[in-house]
């Protein structure tokens, strides 16, 4: 378990793993993106109540479902980058910052679009859409304190605290449908009691989700890998790689 | 297919308008987070192997081993 742990903070093993994991992960992450959108989009019968419009479903609870599960992986990072000073700690949670803007922003737009035929409005300051934009600005938060730093251990460990306390907000958006009173329907997928969605139309959004997890990971190696080629750009082994015109 | 012809699932009963215009965004999103690291990498390598040719193989800035 710890030499696994200390496999991961070496940068160049940290490379070559997360190469051989895109190979096949990303075109992987691609089918089924593509192969959840056209059986949701093309092969699941409207919604009784909210017609077509509800499509949308397909793309905006997995981007939400995933933007705030992001959180989480960057909270945890950040939290290992301060307890234990690990660089590739460091590293992940600086990449897990725009990838969760932009699933944020997906999420926040792709609902916006929805709730004009539904709600007849593009927006409403309720609960649920309003913490949602709160983890938009805590994720372009990390991203914009890393770079205002010229010190870049003090920027991680000052991005690290902000993750840390922005975890306040996941249980608030989880539970704000719950808590207050919201246009935002309630959850239709439930872990405990039953879920209210129909299979013909739960199948292609379970394997959304499952695909948007699977992008979330590929976009997070692809951003590690930049980072850690920019970080370690003084070692033999990027000068090697610089050298060798390859990228694996 | 649940749409009887290509027109029908463009316009989804009037709903066609948002869920593409939905979609279009998201996948404008998806493409530029998986491909903006991908240039970074690719651009940053180019940059160094550009100086590192330039120098002779000793670029500014000792190679350390690991």
């Amino acid at each position: 378990m710890w030499s696994l742990f200390h496999k991961f903070g070496s940068p160049p093993w940290l490379y070559r793993l997360s190469g051989s994991i895109l190979r096949w992960l990303l075109p992987i992450t691609v089918i089924a993106l593509l192969a959840g959108s056209v059986w949701g989009v093309l092969f699941t019968p409207p919604d009784f109540r909210q017609g077509n419009s509800y499509r949308i479903i397909y793309i905006h609870v997995p981007a939400a479902v995933v933007a705030l599960a992001g959180y989480y992986v960057m909270a945890i990072a950040g939290a290992v980058s301060l307890i234990w000073r690990m660089k590739m700690a460091d590293v992940a949670m600086r990449a897990c910052a725009p990838i969760g803007a932009a699933l944020t922003f997906i999420a926040l737009v792709t609902g916006s679009i929805w709730g004009k035929p539904t709600w007849g409005t593009w927006w409403v300051w309720d609960a649920r859409i309003t913490s949602m934009l709160i983890l938009f600005f805590l994720y372009l938060g990390v991203v914009a304190l890393y770079e205002a730093y010229e010190n870049k251990e003090l920027a991680a460990k000052a991005c690290a605290v902000l993750s840390l306390v922005g975890t306040v907000n996941i249980p608030i958006i989880y539970k704000s449908v719950d808590w207050w009173y919201s246009l935002h329907q309630p959850a239709s997928i439930k872990f405990t009691g039953g879920t209210t969605i129909d299979p013909s139309m739960l199948y292609p959004l379970l394997l959304m989700i499952v695909a948007f997890y699977a992008l979330f990971t590929c976009a997070l190696l692809l951003n590690m890998r930049a980072e850690i080629l920019q970080r370690e750009q003084r070692t033999a082994w990027v000068r090697r790689l610089a050298g060798s015109g390859e990228s694996d | 297919m649940y749409f009887e012809s290509v027109a029908a699932a463009l316009q989804m009963e009037g709903h066609g308008a948002f869920v593409w215009s939905a979609y279009l965004i998201t996948l404008g999103a998806i493409v530029l987070i998986l491909y903006a690291p991908k240039r970074r990498e690719k651009r940053f390598l180019r940059q160094l192997e550009g100086q590192i040719r330039r120098s002779g193989g000793n670029a500014p800035g000792a190679a350390k081993e690991v």
